[in-house]
């Protein structure tokens, strides 16, 4: 080794390093395996029919026709597998929960469009799907309301009658006397804010294959989510099978951002025909179902006021909230999981004293909004960072100096909000220094003035915004929820061949997670980066997992990796010393060379390994020990991830179309595992928080229809709507978490919908325009200026 | 066509000419995944809008889930595949990994197939070009910059179209 005279705290480093991702080959190759690139012998394929109505009874549903399709293996409705599954309940100790039970298919009843009613399986998709077209189902329609406020009415249709109501979630949270506040404050700002429905959209439609083993009796499920442990677990009591004999593979996994982070009625289906057909059964979702029938995002109604005093300093916040769930309550976040972060994020990383928020979650007939990167946040920080902008200029105060004012400062930390969560120290006042001096405020306000000058509608925004991440089993990622979300278990072994294997139960979909937890295990273990693989993704290598959400990945599979990392290195080193008769102090582990200090004796960890397994006696018999290690983490509570996000942007006069000129973050996630990561990951969720700023919207009309059921309609960012973003990391003190990490990847989707708002308010502030509707389209923005130039030149018209 | 419906078709797929029986309805992208296991094209939205299943069809690039198979018989099918292999990678390939242009890799082969088009017909001079030739294609991931790094520099080594 090239640097082996140095001591071992000199050498480089694998964590902090720009090191190239261990999955890209296969995947640029065209090698990586997806579930719908598995093709099992004796395969059958499910085509689904769906129901079209948002709110009806099934009365009757006739397949005679399709029974004629060749290749037709059977048509199935709920009332085929009454008796095979149980329910999955996403239950909840929350107060005036309904947990709305999910099954495979429509039991009588449809409630939303998409909705799967009816399982056609054929021995290919084609003839699936022409069987699946052959198929009359009648409906009695109901009556329903689409829109949440209606459908909060006393009077509204149920959705379902058992919860006597469709709100079935309400929460509030209060700090002190807002009304008073409100009632006194020099200056209040308000506003009813809207962030519309959205679609995760992964790359990859949601993909299903159950084999069933005949000889074990067993069901192999590969599923395209993030969360197999938690499906493994759930479809061992919906389909009665013990863990041994399920066994849930999240092989690669094309993207979720969420969307594949919920279990649905489809992964039940699937795994209990597999084992009714005893053969192996694979659903692909199209794109029109995956728009119809994945779960959404966002949706809500926000009443919001803001106090201040005439310096700026934030005195009160009140929101009003109701969040549009959808038909269901999701498993296993709950409906809650959206509405109530918004309402629990609202005060942002600000000092605000008293608070109050309120939310409902509504039952409508459209599909169950689930977790989206950011989740919650994108819609609050969207609702305080307007009220901020527009009592900063109220004031004609500069954005950035009235964040200044009230972003909670370094001696204030660990700060807990009135909602109670506690922020531990990060960079909330050096981000936004950051990003000013990184994006030079002070040049883009020039450069907006003299665009000003020429007429142009150019405008300067700003977010600033906390998230908790990491979260330890203090906390539930949702409200109330059962599922132990807080611990991660690694088990890393060095094998008779000196291979090294290290498993863990997130489960990566392209956040390169199989690079940087071997980056974590090679320096904590003291072995080549190269020789570590990683495995993840499969129920079968932890007792129990969950998965890969919430921006837990690094800071809980980092944890455990370097827990469990340190318990195997000193079992090496006690083996190493062993063999070489030395002190195991003596010793030092770097790149896979131990080596002894003292008289400079090397051992590779292969040399080591065969000693322990394979040569009997080299180590005396009541000394040795299997160079195995399993450790789990729990990080207790959570950690801060801090950012400020600045933005220019440019409305065109003629088309009302945004442009984005210039992008720019600064964020504090702690110690970087691997900055190229880092800064793909700020990158990505920015681009979605740019698509719910600007173009992202699902609709649905007053019928119940879905309007939006393809990426003509649904539009995503393209490379040409997107600017390129500039990055400037500020490490404060690291958290107080083993490895001292904290998660990032959804940040950007918190901040960008966000920043963009007010720089279009900006650029608009001459003709007073404030947006509080997101996205802002062209059309929304044409109605907005062309009210706003009608109410100005009415009120010159009465001068006159 | 046959008595059963089916079509004979002979299609030369990364320099190996296959011949087979087709349904006049079988999607090029079907017909590359399931019938020839090609499973490196992928599919993400069956309306030609997302790029995912770009190839090239007789070295342009075509969206396979809005060709059918019968249409390509006697061409040339290039897939993501063509480019090169694990421990092999092509350049382009190469240019994805060096700039992290990928994440979840779904997208990713259509992607690539799109650049091996670009490279050889497009002017791609500066970046704005660059982000227009690339907005036929949907990456949910990366947010496009370090795609449009790796194309940059992939244009800057191929130097001016000639």
């Amino acid at each position: 080794m090239k640097d082996a005279g140095l001591s071992v705290e000199m050498r480089p480093k694998m964590v902090g390093s720009r090191v190239k991702r261990t999955e890209d080959p296969r995947l640029l190759s065209g090698t990586g395996q997806y579930v719908d690139d598995l093709h099992p012998a004796e395969m059958v394929h499910v085509a689904i029919v769906r129901s079209d109505q948002p709110h009806a009874l099934i009365r009757d549903i006739r397949a005679d026709a399709a029974l004629d399709v060749p290749g037709l293996i059977g048509v199935y409705d709920f009332t085929d597998l009454e008796g095979e599954v149980s329910p999955a309940i996403p239950s909840s100790r929350m107060r005036n929960y309904y947990a709305t039970p999910i099954w495979p298919l429509a039991r009588g009843k449809v409630r939303f469009v998409g909705e799967a009613v009816v399982a056609v399986v054929a021995t290919s998709r084609y003839a699936a799907e022409d069987a699946a077209g052959l198929i009359e189902i009648d409906y009695d329609p109901l009556p329903f309301a689409s829109d949440p406020a209606d459908a909060a009415c006393h009077d509204a249709p149920l959705l379902h009658e058992e919860a006597g109501t469709n709100v079935i979630i309400s929460r509030e949270f209060q700090h002190g006397d807002i009304d008073e506040i409100l009632h006194t404050a020099p200056v209040v700002v308000k506003g009813r804010f809207r962030m519309t429905r959205k679609s995760a959209s992964a790359m990859e439609c949601r993909s299903y294959l159950a084999q069933w083993d005949k000889r074990s009796r067993a069901i192999t499920f590969h599923t395209s989510s993030n969360i197999p442990g938690i499906v493994r677990d759930v479809l061992s009591s919906s389909l009665g099978l013990p863990g041994h004999r399920l066994r849930v593979i999240a092989p690669e996994v094309g993207g979720s951002f969420g969307g594949k982070g919920s279990l649905y009625a489809e992964e039940i289906l699937v795994c209990a025909l597999a084992r009714k057909l005893e053969r192996p059964v694979k659903y692909v979702s199209d794109r029109l179902e995956e728009l119809s029938s994945c779960s959404q995002a966002f949706d809500e109604w926000m009443d919001a006021q803001l106090a201040v005093d005439e310096q700026g300093h934030f005195l009160g916040l009140k929101a009003d909230v109701i969040g549009d769930i959808g038909a269901y309550s999701i498993y296993p976040w709950t409906g809650a999981l959206e509405p109530v972060q918004v309402i629990s994020f609202m005060p942002g990383p600000y000092r605000v004293e008293h608070y109050h928020g309120r939310v409902r979650g509504v039952l409508t007939p459209k599909p169950a909004t689930g977790p989206y990167r950011g989740v919650g946040r994108p819609s609050s920080t969207f609702a305080m960072e307007r009220l901020v902008d527009m009592a900063a200029r109220k004031l004609g105060m500069d954005p950035a100096e009235i964040r200044r004012r009230n972003l909670i400062r370094d001696e204030e930390f660990p700060y807990r909000t009135a909602p109670g969560i506690i922020w531990d120290k990060s960079a909330f006042q050096e981000c936004l220094a950051a990003a000013c001096d990184g994006a030079d405020y002070t040049a883009m306000r020039a450069w907006q003035e003299e665009a000003r000058a020429q007429g142009r509608w150019v405008g300067i925004g700003f977010a600033s915004y906390a998230e908790l991440t990491g979260i330890g089993s203090r906390i539930a990622v949702a409200p109330g929820m059962p599922i132990n979300t807080g611990t991660e278990t690694s088990t890393i072994r060095i094998d008779s061949t000196g291979a090294i294997t290290a498993d863990f139960g997130i489960a990566s979909h392209g956040q390169g997670l199989e690079t940087t937890l071997a980056q974590v295990v090679a320096d904590e273990l003291g072995c080549a980066f190269e020789d570590v693989r990683v495995r993840q993704g499969d129920s079968e290598v932890a007792p129990q997992s969950t998965g890969t959400y919430a921006s837990r990945s690094a800071v809980l599979a980092g944890g455990a990796a370097t827990k469990s990392s340190r318990v195997l290195k000193a079992k090496v080193l006690r083996a190493a010393a062993m063999l070489l008769d030395v002190s195991e102090e003596d010793l030092e582990a770097n790149g896979g060379v131990i080596r002894s200090r003292s008289s400079n004796a090397v051992l590779t960890f292969r040399e080591v390994a065969d000693a322990v397994y394979n040569r009997m006696g080299a180590i005396p018999h009541d000394k040795r020990e299997d160079l195995v290690s399993t450790e789990t983490y729990d990080p207790y509570l959570g950690t801060a991830c801090s950012s400020t996000h600045l933005c220019m942007v440019e409305v065109d006069l003629q088309t009302f179309g945004v442009t984005i000129h210039r992008y720019f973050v600064a964020e504090d996630c702690g110690r970087i595992i691997n900055p190229m990561i880092v800064d793909g990951q700020v990158h990505g969720a920015v681009a979605q928080g740019v698509g719910a700023a600007l173009l992202e919207e699902i609709h649905y009309g007053t019928d119940g229809q879905l309007q939006t059921g393809s990426f003509v309609d649904y539009l995503l960012p393209l490379a040409s709507n997107m600017p390129d973003i500039g990055i400037a990391h500020v490490e404060a003190e690291l958290p107080n978490n083993l490895g001292g990490f904290r998660g990032m990847g959804e940040g950007g989707t918190i901040g960008a919908p966000a920043a963009i708002a007010n720089a279009i308010s900006d650029a608009l502030s001459p003709l007073g325009v404030e947006i509080e509707t997101l996205p802002a389209t062209p059309d929304r923005l044409f109605r907005l200026v062309t009210a706003k130039t009608q109410e100005i030149s009415s009120q010159e018209g009465n001068k006159k | 066509m046959t008595d059963t419906g089916t079509v004979a078709i002979t299609v030369s797929v990364n320099g190996v000419a296959h011949t087979r029986e087709v349904e006049p309805r079988l999607l090029l992208s079907d017909f590359l995944r399931h019938k020839l296991g090609l499973t490196g094209t992928h599919v993400g939205c069956e309306h030609g809008v997302c790029g995912a299943c770009t190839v090239l069809l007789d070295g342009y690039s075509a969206r396979s889930c809005l060709t059918l198979a019968v249409q390509v018989d006697g061409c040339t099918i290039e897939t993501v595949e063509s480019q090169g292999t694990q421990d092999a990678l092509g350049p382009i390939q190469a240019a994805f990994r060096d700039h992290h242009a990928l994440q979840c890799g779904y997208c990713t082969p259509g992607f690539i197939m799109t650049v091996a088009d670009l490279l050889e017909h497009h002017p791609l001079e500066n970046d704005e070009d660059i982000r227009e030739a690339l907005s036929g294609n949907i990456c949910r991931c990366t947010g496009y910059q370090n795609i449009v790094a790796a194309v940059r520099e992939l244009a800057k080594a191929r130097g001016p179209l000639t």
